[in-house]
């Protein structure tokens, strides 16, 4: 079980690694990879820093990790977000679950993505090719995919 | 009771901070406490860019150490306070 927030990269199958070696009792492994995107609204993207709130941004990845350990029965959940500034392609996100049927795992890693773009304090600010900075506005539809998991 | 000496900070992240220009300031929150609508009109008057973006509080999120408050929340002396965005990560 692992929430991290840092600068560096990480690696997948290391991070998929962690969670199944030494247990044949998980059936399943679902993983969801954020990425930067080299274009946004159109418009062409040079790169993107992410800010955070250190400390309450972990707290609130925790949180998430223990809401869905309650819904679903895991063997493995791990939440990596990265901060700093990040070229285009380059991972921003990283959730893995894993339990002993694929429904559950598939499930806790959307509802783990579709809580942590509403919840976790992280901000995105995008340089465009002008050299000029936007902040990214925050998307209603991220609002209506987290009102899914509310019944 | 006449100590007016900055007893709290208040944070600021993504574009609240850098339109603020700073990223926290120290105010003083009365013994009593004070509540996060209050505090943002105490903002207000620390410069015009504070006055256009605390005059509209709801378009920002609030936390108190570090858990999310709502803006009828009770502020006390020594609380971390922060204003920000909504989030936009993942």
């Amino acid at each position: 079980m692992t929430v991290r927030v840092q600068e560096a990269d990480f690696d997948t199958q290391a991070e998929i690694n962690a969670i199944t070696d030494g247990t044949d009792e998980i059936g399943g492994v679902a993983s969801f990879i954020g990425t930067v995107r080299k274009t946004h609204d159109g418009e062409m993207i040079k790169a993107m820093t992410l800010e955070h709130y250190p400390g309450m941004t972990e707290q609130a990845l925790e949180t998430l990790k223990a809401q869905a350990q309650d819904r679903w029965p895991l063997y493995g959940v791990t939440i990596i977000h990265r901060y700093g500034r990040l070229l285009p392609g380059a991972n921003i996100v990283l959730v893995i679950t894993a339990s002993q049927h694929r429904q559950a795992a598939f499930d806790a890693c959307q509802f783990i993505m579709d809580y942590l773009k509403t919840d976790a304090p992280f901000w995105k600010a995008e340089e465009l090719a002008d050299g000029t900075t936007r902040w990214v506005e925050p998307r209603t539809r991220d609002t209506a995919a987290k009102q899914r998991w509310s019944t | 009771m006449t100590d007016t000496q900055p007893n709290t900070t208040i944070r600021y992240f993504a574009w609240v901070r850098t339109r603020l220009n700073r990223a926290e300031d120290d105010v003083t929150i009365p013994a009593a406490g004070m509540r996060l609508q209050d505090l943002a009109i105490m903002l207000q008057e620390q410069s015009t860019s504070h006055a256009v973006i605390f005059g509209r509080p709801e378009a920002l999120k609030a936390a108190i150490n570090k858990q999310y408050a709502d803006l009828s929340a009770l502020v006390m002396p020594g609380d971390e306070v922060a204003f920000f965005p909504p989030v936009t990560g993942g």
